[in-house]
């Protein structure tokens, strides 16, 4: 038989792309390439201080949000411009009073809803409120795979406990659960230990991610850098893991940059397959694009439709394609591949968005930053720096060691 | 580690098959084709896919399906019967279809 399904996308990494298989029959999305899912964070507030937050660490104020209203207008525009999944993220996004409210707007104009949550806010009412309103998946973070490491990374008190309780809850509710943890050198020791409670947890998908170094992630480099040897022990454990659990839960692994000797096509190539709308509504090619100065970002508040500002405004078309690539991606066999690997990471290493992404063993910076990568490890600093709105907060001396 | 539960059914002409919760079919007016939503993933079905996808209900068996199939198409029931169970397989392996099942409250 042929193949049956095609795999139209995923949004984050993609390694067949079918995209364009989605793209035909000359539909308004063909015509903007609309991206298949959208992420929203509807606020940057959140009880969780996260020293590898991946909002930037200019964070947006409670009073500046999009209203009830301009949320509900947007879902209605994303969903009549083929936008067809919708992520609700934050910050945290049941911090929203009206999280229930536009995830029933959400299935009322037939766009897939996923919450992207710290869950420590949910009640199982709320949770109840939320499967009743059409919700279709959950995704729930944690920190460790117990409360020492857990909470001390979340910043949080009895933070992973109510995790724990939230996701018995959404299994429970029949919602199916992803389990998403992300690693570095301070609990990746932990990660035999958080694939089995994901199991425990009856998760339907695991996914491990390393930290990605962009924003309070970057501030916080020194103490979550894994070691070499973590990330080799890591990608055993993984490839074990996978193996044993297939039909029980799904494993995705995302390798640090660093340590990689190709850059990772992030995003699916910038403008290409995602954008993100921020708290006060600025569409986004990604999460951090923001951390990249010098860009105009354009929001839904302004006199632009969401598919105008994807298709023409300066920022999504300044590194759109491969036009903008200087060398050595201009020549290299493998642009249309990776898309020359990450812009935010690019100027985070080297001041230029424009340049090779430092990940990519062909920049001239690749070897530099690897060392930098292996001697931060090594040096072992251990104390965070919280995300807040203040700016961050180092952590106190006599937290770290116990 | 006893009692893990695979989640992939084994499908047989006895099967009641139905989408789970966080799969859906959809007809997408944009593109103007099907497709299938899940977690992180969108899926474009094949137009055989999607019928038989429509009359995975939970009620009907796999059995009623086949018998639907073959009167509809005129075709030997054996013929299809074998690509039917084929299809459906695949379909649960990705995670697409589950088995009716008493919801625990």
């Amino acid at each position: 038989m042929s193949p049956t399904l095609t795999d139209a996308s995923p949004v984050a990494t993609d390694p067949s792309d079918g995209l364009a298989i989605m793209e035909q029959r000359g539909s308004r999305a063909e015509t903007y390439g609309i991206p298949l899912a959208v992420l929203a964070e509807l606020t940057h507030r959140c009880p969780l201080q996260c020293p590898y937050c991946s909002n930037p660490v200019e964070l947006e104020r409670g009073g500046s949000e999009l209203t009830t209203e301009e949320w509900k207008k947007v879902l209605t525009e994303l969903a009549e411009i083929g936008v067809l999944q919708i992520h609700f993220s934050g910050g945290e996004p049941t911090a929203r009073k009206d999280l229930v409210e536009l995830v029933q707007h959400a299935s009322d104009v037939g766009l897939y809803s996923n919450l992207i949550t710290s869950a420590v806010l949910l009640t199982r009412e709320k949770l109840k409120a939320l499967a009743d309103a059409g919700l279709c998946h959950v995704q729930i973070s944690f920190q460790g795979n117990e409360p020492v490491v857990a909470n001390r990374v979340a910043g949080l008190k009895n933070s992973h406990e109510k995790k724990i309780e939230a996701a018995r809850w959404t299994r429970e509710l029949d919602l199916p659960l992803t389990v998403n943890a992300v690693m570095h050198r301070q609990n990746l020791h932990q990660l035999s230990d958080i694939i089995q409670m994901a199991v425990d947890l009856d998760a339907d998908r695991l996914e491990v991610a390393n930290v990605q170094y962009y924003g309070w992630a970057l501030k916080n480099r020194a103490a979550l850098m894994p070691t070499l040897e973590q990330i080799e022990q890591t990608s055993r454990i993984v490839e074990e893991a996978g193996v044993r659990l297939k039909g029980i839960l799904a494993i995705d692994y995302v390798v640090p940059d660093y340590y990689a000797l190709r850059p990772k096509k992030c995003m699916g190539g910038w403008g290409r397959q995602f954008f993100n709308i921020s708290p006060s509504g600025k569409i986004l090619p990604c999460h951090a694009a923001e951390t990249i100065t010098g860009l105009e970002f354009l929001s839904v508040r302004s006199n632009h439709s969401i598919a105008w500002i994807w298709q023409n405004s300066e920022a999504f078309n300044r590194y759109r394609g491969t036009g903008w690539m200087p060398e050595p991606c201009r020549s290299c066999e493998f642009k249309e591949v990776d898309f020359g690997g990450c812009r935010c990471q690019a100027f985070a290493l080297t001041g230029d968005a424009g340049n090779t992404d430092p990940a990519c063993t062909l920049s001239p910076m690749h070897e530099q930053i690897f060392k930098m990568a292996e001697s931060e490890a090594a040096a072992d600093h251990s104390r965070f720096i919280y995300r807040n709105f203040a700016g961050g907060t180092l952590e106190p001396d006599d937290n770290d060691g116990a | 580690m006893a009692g893990l539960r695979n989640r992939n059914i084994s499908v047989s002409e006895a099967s009641r098959p139905i989408m789970p919760r966080h799969a859906k079919l959809k007809f997408d007016e944009v593109r103007q084709r099907w497709v299938i939503l899940a977690p992180e993933r969108v899926l474009a079905p094949d137009d055989t896919a999607v019928e038989i996808l429509q009359l995975c209900d939970g009620v009907r068996s796999v059995e009623q399906m086949i018998d639907q199939l073959a009167a509809k198409y005129s075709a030997e029931r054996g013929a299809i019967g074998a690509d039917v169970i084929a299809m459906l397989q695949d379909l649960a392996d990705k995670g697409f279809l589950t088995e009716a099942r008493e919801k625990a409250s």
